[in-house]
């Protein structure tokens, strides 16, 4: 804990000692020789009183340089720093070095013992913050990242803005010399920040830059604590390199403490105002349910579970959480847009929790391949529009991904997942016999709707079965094959898949989705997953990663992490040679402009070479192979595989795949 | 995003299928070509290398679609497709592609497939 022990003379705080040596009280210390005295010289050569030089004089008689010998010390701050830290209860760090916080890191591995949290080697500080992404939807705890103010900030800052949007909690230590006195290199001057976490506030929570220990602990501890209060945001602590590498000082030694942490609890609806949510839905002949981040913590799927079934209402899943089970009769994945405007076009009633997009879920707009911009609601008249969320107590203008104003009829500003037990409640209080009858004839429809739905897509599936390059649905068909009878957890999003997962598989754990990107930023995908593996290996969970070929190619470094730290996890990739949303974008552009499309992979394929991601993983230490493109190999390549996984390694599966 | 527009046609064109004929200029030559087109002219980018359909495209192996419609379709799309003009690609190359398309084997249904029947049914 944070109490300060030990009192050695050795340990000396720099400006303290600075300011005695200034006065003349660094006699008692070994003070740098000057070249003179510092030669060697024999017992016989030295006379038995010398006479002394002017040099020595000098030195006896006038102030002596700043300069001291002082070695060691038995406490230098990162200790103190670490007790923090620790006291917050990390599992891992996840960091690439930086001589910035090289105290810290020491501190951690030392003193600190590797544990609790334990170092997790990370080759590119985007990778850190994306496992720390990934590890949290899984674990639900926050990871601490470290990392450069500047230069590793600056790699970083794609992740932490994904993690932002996506309204997850990152803990990040940025290291910085604030002190220009110990800046001791052109190096450390290009490493060091007047306001390090500026670049980063637009879409950070909360941030600060300690002057002291003291100063560190409690906003360490405040830190944490704005952190987890939702809505979920990363924050960062700027880690003074002094405070890190020069001993405690002396008077802080008996009198810092770290403050006690209480985690608030959730923002839960106001009571009148779920009264009013409950008898607008309970009332609506056609309430629809769209849930966004809503699920928090693993409580949330029974929770929704239980809100539809009480409403008989269908609920259309945006795909950013594990929220409700996928092969539950009154689950609607909305796969295609046109499938969420139908729904949300026959409600009366539609619900929003936690739904950044909301304007989006209710508005068609002018597509992409028409001039101008015209857009409308697509629910009917007089349909009601209800939000829950926390992003109504939280927001930041620069960055926008808060998406249009959207103008309902009733919004409570507060956590979802937390308001959802009385929102239940009021509405099972609200049900009469009657619109019982009525939820139980939707429940009917909604459940012939939801086998439709799944019938037309294995029928989907089927298309291009055999197929070379082999199709995404084949892919994700062969891979739950595999896994459907392992304990599995999938750690990648459906995005650029064509949802084929979501869609064939059968989804009811809380740790078997993550959802994707947040602010769609590339490079996430391998790192979070890997992340998310490794929350998933406790529990013996086969992790699998449907991997993007492009998104790989940010930071393929991250196979390593997942090699050298033995973190089960199944890759097979996705590798349809481009980054293919781009492509067509181009496409739309080129028609648009009344222009061919034959230029439109310039800038967008990866071809020529082709990439070989089977040797790629090979060369960072991983089992792998491929690259398949027999849709019949494709079975048995992803079984072997599972077998290396299932041995607590982590492997990968080249598989030439279509677009999308 | 994209949408499957073609659907939106499919109904919209209803009875109208039934009555197109392959047309004579349905060569091996044409077929030949309007593979070579689909492939130039980026179809497989929504539509898949197997004209399969997905996620931004509908399934277009076995087109139930005459050469008219999908033309109509292709110059002025209902959904989000990117709007092809003549300049671009001409009604010759739409025919060829066509061609093409209606030379594919229907895909198979999901309880033809051990696997999909078997993934569905659990």
């Amino acid at each position: 804990m944070a109490k300060a022990s030990g009192t050695k003379k050795q340990a000396v705080g720099r400006r303290g000692f600075l300011k005695r040596a200034a006065a003349g009280a660094a006699a008692a210390l070994a003070v740098k020789p000057g070249p003179a005295l510092a030669q060697p010289q024999t017992e016989a050569a030295r006379p038995a009183a010398p006479p002394a030089s002017a040099r020595q004089l000098a030195l006896e008689t006038s102030t002596p340089p700043p300069r001291a010998d002082v070695y060691t010390t038995d406490r230098p701050g990162a200790d103190f720093m670490v007790d923090v830290l620790k006291s917050l209860n990390f599992d891992y760090i996840f960091a690439n070095p930086g001589s910035s916080f090289r105290g810290l890191q020491e501190s951690f591995i030392n003193y600190g013992k590797n544990t609790k949290p334990e170092w997790i080697t990370c080759c590119h500080e985007e990778s850190s913050v994306a496992m720390a992404h990934g590890y949290y939807k899984i674990e639900g705890k926050p990871i601490l990242c470290m990392a450069h103010g500047t230069v590793g900030l600056q790699h970083a800052s794609m992740a932490i803005y994904n993690a932002y949007a996506d309204r997850v909690p990152v803990y990040l230590i940025l290291g910085n010399e604030q002190e220009i006195a110990f800046r001791r290199s052109d190096v450390e001057w290009a490493h060091s920040v007047q306001d390090a976490a500026a670049m980063v506030r637009d879409y950070t929570k909360w941030d600060d830059s300690p002057l002291s220990l003291g100063h560190f602990a409690e906003s360490a501890v405040r830190a944490y604590k704005v952190m987890m209060t939702p809505p979920m945001e990363p924050v960062v602590i700027c880690a003074n390199g002094g405070l890190q590498e020069e001993p405690m000082p002396d008077e802080d030694r008996h009198t810092l403490r770290i403050p006690k942490l209480v985690i608030p609890s959730p923002p839960t609806g106001d009571a009148n105002a779920v009264m009013e949510a409950a008898k607008m839905l309970v009332a609506a002949d056609n309430p629809v349910i769209v849930a966004g981040r809503v699920a928090r913590t693993p409580n949330a799927i029974p929770l929704l579970v239980e809100l539809a079934e009480t409403l008989q209402a269908a609920v259309i899943d945006r795909k950013f959480r594990m929220n409700f089970p996928s092969r539950h009769p009154l689950f609607n994945t909305a796969a295609a847009p046109q499938d969420l405007s139908r729904v949300v076009a026959a409600a009366d009633v539609v619900l929003g929790l936690e739904v950044p997009d909301f304007w989006n879920a209710t508005h068609a707009m002018t597509p992409i391949n028409r001039m101008g911009m015209t857009s409308r609601p697509i629910t009917k008249a007089g349909a009601k529009l209800i939000t829950i969320t926390a992003g109504d107590l939280f927001s930041r203008s620069n960055y926008q991904d808060f998406g249009r104003y959207s103008e309902v009829d009733l919004a409570i500003a507060a956590d979802a997942e937390a308001t959802l037990p009385s929102l239940i409640e009021a509405c099972k209080r609200l049900m009469t016999p009657d619109r019982k009858r009525i939820a139980e004839d939707r429940r009917r429809k909604l459940a012939d709707e939801h086998k439709r739905v799944r019938d037309r897509d294995f029928d989907l599936a089927a298309a291009g079965w055999d197929a070379s390059p082999i199709t995404t649905a084949r892919l994700s068909a062969e891979l739950y094959n595999v896994i459907r009878k392992e304990d599995w957890s999938f750690v990648s999003d459906t995005t650029f898949i064509s949802w084929w997962p979501l869609r064939l598989w059968d989804f009811d754990k809380h740790y078997q989705f993550i959802g994707g990107h947040g602010a769609y930023g590339v490079g996430y995908q391998a790192p979070a997953a890997v992340g998310a593996a490794l929350a998933n290996k406790k529990y013996g969970r086969i992790s699998v990663n449907i991997q993007c070929d492009g998104d790989l190619n940010y930071a393929p470094g991250v196979l390593w992490t997942a090699a050298h730290h033995k973190i089960p996890l199944l890759t097979v990739m996705h590798n349809n040679r481009g980054y293919h949303q781009e492509h067509m974008f181009l496409q739309d552009m080129a028609s648009r402009a009344g222009r061919g499309i034959e230029n439109t992979g310039v800038g967008v394929d990866l071809t020529e070479p082709n990439i070989n991601y089977a040797m790629l993983a090979k060369a960072y230490g991983m089992y792998s192979s491929g690259p398949i493109e027999n849709p019949k190999d494709l079975g048995p390549a992803i079984k072997a595989a599972l077998d290396v996984v299932k041995k607590g390694e982590p492997a990968l599966v080249d598989v030439v795949t279509q677009p999308r | 995003m994209k949408t499957v527009a073609f659907v939106t046609m499919l109904i919209a064109g209803g009875i109208a299928f039934a009555q197109d004929a392959r047309p004579g200029g349905s060569t091996a030559a044409s077929i030949e070509n309007g593979k070579r087109l689909f492939t130039r002219d980026g179809c497989w980018e929504c539509h898949g290398y197997a004209a399969q359909g997905g996620r931004d495209g509908a399934r277009l192996a076995d087109t139930a679609l005459s050469v008219a419609q999908l033309t109509r379709y292709v110059r002025k799309p209902s959904g989000a497709m990117p709007a092809y003009i003549d300049k671009v690609m001409t009604d010759q190359e739409l025919a060829d592609i066509w061609a093409y398309l209606k030379s594919m084997p229907a895909p198979k249904a999901a309880k033809d497939i051990p696997l999909l029947s078997e993934l569905k049914g659990q």
